[in-house]
């Protein structure tokens, strides 16, 4: 803040303070003042019969009004508030929010450090752990994933057994750290609306056919047969000639059950014009590795146990 | 007789039946959003209905039709009276009708195709600020035309107000709009992040501040006295409370940005001068209640002052909880809840509806020429009606809120909160189903109103005119 604005605040802050004190002493009745009489008016007379009284402020009021005045000022000596003078109490919402988490950090971070020792998979049979590991899920992943982990139609399920990234212990403990971004290119334009639906022909077909007919298209029908062709040529760099996906990029298995984005012709027609871009966010800023670690157990935890259930 | 001998009670009449229409229109539109909140699929999935495009109708038909439109009639009624002249250009007074009534219309077409600036309480698009403009600036050529050629040398206590709410508005409705207009519906505007932030909570709280606070105490100073048949209370406090309360309101806008990104300084200002607001605001309070007080036996037989005396307790009510509520420890806890939901009813129920109703069924027959509303009776009703719907609205959010606040922060004893969102959004349900109780009672009560004004104006002689008194 330059000094001209700096003056400016100062000035206007304590010179609106000021008017507005000024303005009440001189109005104020002094005691040894004769007061008016009862029912003297000030003489106005307004649509026949609008008159005014002149009565003293009431003393309770004009206590209120010195008290908030002098308050302020003191509020503005402790706080910042003038300009760039920060005050002599030295706060700030900046240090207020430090102390506060450092304070928070020493309360419950021992809570988390009994932990940061043990393997993922021991930590994935330890109740504590997961009792823990499920309140931070509750906090910052149910919103997508659902408080019970079964997600929703754009968010992964947790409890199945498909898994984008892997489930290695330490490739969940990446994906909830630095997040992940999951991208399917919109292939409208180089498909067609003929080509989308002979690629989506392709994919009902694939789980029902043996495992040599990405090699060899021979009896196929001819929908399906030149779905193949485009399959293998625009969607084989990520999901693989056989479709089943690579979980380096994050690219789904396309013969399983698991539709991520829908699975009717429509939800995957969309997808396939459209493509889409997933977000999964980042949690470091929010979580300690040791938070990280018991929070990845209880994911792996729900993960393959729920895929079987109603 | 010479038409300037008398008042122009024409435009009064237009504005004061509007008032009434505006009233049923924009409480039928919160009930409706206050049982969204509880059955959300009672937008029936069409796109114009949902909550996020008829919550900013709720509010702008509430505020700036219902209310602007209390207080277009009851300036015009008041100013010509207290200065002993006929309103100036009578034609000007007449597109403002005109104007500001199809500022309305847009707005209920435009908020539900989606249009919007999307900012809180001037979210209506480009052509319509103009237009808002426009009427604003006629508004104010009429009602300080009139001043001028006043008879009377002082200017009465409620003009003070009325002027400095109709100045006022037109500065922040004109810099909170101001915005680079890129097609007929979409503009952006000319502030970025945290100023534009700030600008738009100078804006919005001056709205509260000077629409529906300095605005509304104007019609308090003409008709408490008028309806009590005594003096005001006194002179000397109507000139400090109103000169603070200009100048202090101006400032407390940032409270509504507490723990943002804005600068420590700005919302240290902004909570100090909120609560120095404090005595200003219950400068009208007192003078309004002072001025009651030795007419209290009238309130046996007169309905009219008793939906003015509640006015002005919930007047007195909103003004400490404002100041309260802006506090930042406070205001850790309360912001975001429903506790504001609360606030800003109990403010714009208890006080700027109530004190319109006590307006309209004391104006609404004179201008017809009667001494009364059709049914008295009627009137009784519509306040119990009212009051109990506002008790019943405000406890219950005020409820809502603080345990939202409690919920939203409470922690396990490994530091994760104990509960999600979801949760604290369950546990407000009974208090939902509560509030919009309170919102039919209270919308009922706007119902019962327009009856009595249809009966009134029905068995009334349209064309009365009334002759301009000489002053004393």
């Amino acid at each position: 803040m330059s000094g001209f604005w700096n003056a400016w605040v100062w000035v206007l802050t304590l010179g609106t303070l000021a008017g507005c004190l000024w303005l009440l002493q001189a109005l104020t009745t002094k005691r040894k003042e004769k007061r008016p009489a009862e029912k003297s008016t000030t003489g106005h007379v307004w649509d026949g019969d609008l008159v005014e009284l002149n009565n003293p402020l009431p003393r309770w009021w004009l206590w209120l009004f010195w008290i908030t005045g002098i308050f302020m000022i003191v509020y503005l000596v402790i706080y910042p508030g003038l300009g760039t003078f920060a005050g002599i109490g030295g706060w700030s919402q900046t240090s207020q929010y430090e102390a506060e988490m450092a304070a928070a950090e020493k309360r419950f971070g021992n809570v988390f450090a009994a932990f940061s020792g043990v393997p993922l998979p021991e930590l994935e049979t330890d109740p504590d752990a997961l009792r823990l590991g499920r309140n931070i899920f509750l906090n910052r992943c149910a919103t997508c994933h659902g408080s019970d982990g079964r997600g929703a139609k754009g968010f992964p399920n947790l409890t199945d057994t498909a898994w984008l990234w892997g489930d290695a212990p330490d490739t969940v403990i990446e994906t909830i750290t630095n997040g992940r971004t999951g991208m399917m290119p919109a292939l409208g334009p180089a498909l067609g609306e003929q080509g989308v639906t002979e690629v989506i022909a392709w994919l009902r077909a694939l789980p029902k056919l043996p495992a040599s007919a990405a090699a060899d298209p021979a009896g196929l029908a001819p929908d399906v047969a030149a779905g193949r062709q485009k399959f293998l040529s625009f969607c084989i760099g990520c999901h693989g000639a056989d479709a089943k996906g690579n979980q380096i990029l994050g690219a789904p298995n396309l013969t399983d059950t698991d539709w991520l984005h829908g699975s009717t012709d429509a939800d995957i027609r969309d997808v396939l014009m459209n493509g889409r871009t997933n977000q999964m966010p980042a949690q470091h800023d929010y979580l300690t590795p040791d938070r990280i670690r018991v929070l990845a157990a209880y994911v792996l935890s729900l993960g393959n146990s729920g895929g079987a259930q109603p | 007789m010479d038409k300037s001998q008398s008042y122009n009670d024409v435009v009064v009449r237009q504005f004061g039946i509007m008032t009434v229409v505006w009233g049923v229109v924009g409480m039928l539109v919160g009930v409706i959003i206050a049982a969204q909140l509880m059955w959300p699929e009672l937008n029936f999935d069409l796109p114009w209905i949902t909550f996020s495009r008829l919550r900013p109708l709720h509010t702008n038909a509430v505020i700036f039709a219902f209310g602007g439109s209390a207080l277009f009639a009851a300036s015009y009624y008041v100013v010509q009276r207290t200065c002993h002249v006929r309103l100036y250009a009578g034609w000007l007074a007449a597109f403002t009708f005109w104007g500001w009534n199809l500022v309305i219309v847009l707005a209920i077409i435009t908020l539900p195709l989606g249009m919007t600036q999307s900012k809180e309480y001037a979210e209506l698009i480009w052509p319509i600020d103009v237009l808002i403009t426009v009427v604003w600036v006629a508004y104010g050529v009429v009602f300080f035309g009139t001043l001028a050629k006043r008879r009377v040398q002082h200017i009465y206590v409620a003009n003070w107000f009325f002027s400095a709410y109709i100045i006022t508005i037109a500065i922040l409705h004109v810099v909170n709009s101001l915005a680079i207009p890129v097609t007929l519906s979409l503009s952006y505007p000319i502030y970025a992040g945290i100023v534009d932030a700030m600008v738009q909570w100078w804006y919005g709280h001056n709205a509260v501040g000077f629409f529906l606070t300095a605005g509304f105490l104007g019609i308090m100073y003409y008709f408490v006295p008028k309806q009590a048949g005594r003096p005001v209370y006194s002179y000397r406090l109507s000139v400090v409370h109103f000169w603070a309360l200009i100048a202090t309101y101006m400032w407390a806008g940032p409270h509504h940005l507490h723990y943002t990104s804005l600068p420590d300084w700005a919302q240290s200002v902004g909570m100090v001068f909120s609560l120095v607001l404090l005595a200003p605001s219950w400068g009208g309070m007192i003078n309004g209640i002072m001025t009651l007080s030795g007419a209290w036996d009238k309130l046996r037989t007169d309905p009219v002052l008793k939906f003015l005396i509640v006015s002005l307790s919930f007047y007195g009510m909103s003004t400490f909880e404002g100041p309260m509520m802006s506090i930042k420890t406070v205001n850790a806890l309360s912001h975001y809840t429903d506790w504001t939901i609360g606030h800003v009813h109990s403010g714009a129920l208890g006080w700027v509806a109530m004190v319109t109703f006590g307006c309209m069924y004391a104006l609404i027959p004179r201008v017809y020429g009667r001494t009364g509303m059709y049914s008295t009776k009627a009137i009784d009703l519509h306040f119990w009606i009212a009051t109990i719907g506002i008790v019943l609205y405000v406890a219950s959010m005020w409820i809502a809120g603080v345990m939202q606040g409690l919920m939203w922060r409470a922690v396990n004893s490994d530091g994760t909160l104990t509960f999600t969102f979801i949760e604290s959004l369950k546990a407000t349900y009974p208090y939902y189903a509560a509030r919009l109780m309170g919102g039919v009672m209270f919308f009922s009560g706007a119902l019962i109103m327009a009856w009595n004004t249809w009966k009134t104006v029905a068995t009334s002689e349209q064309r009365v005119v009334q002759p301009v008194l000489d002053p004393a």
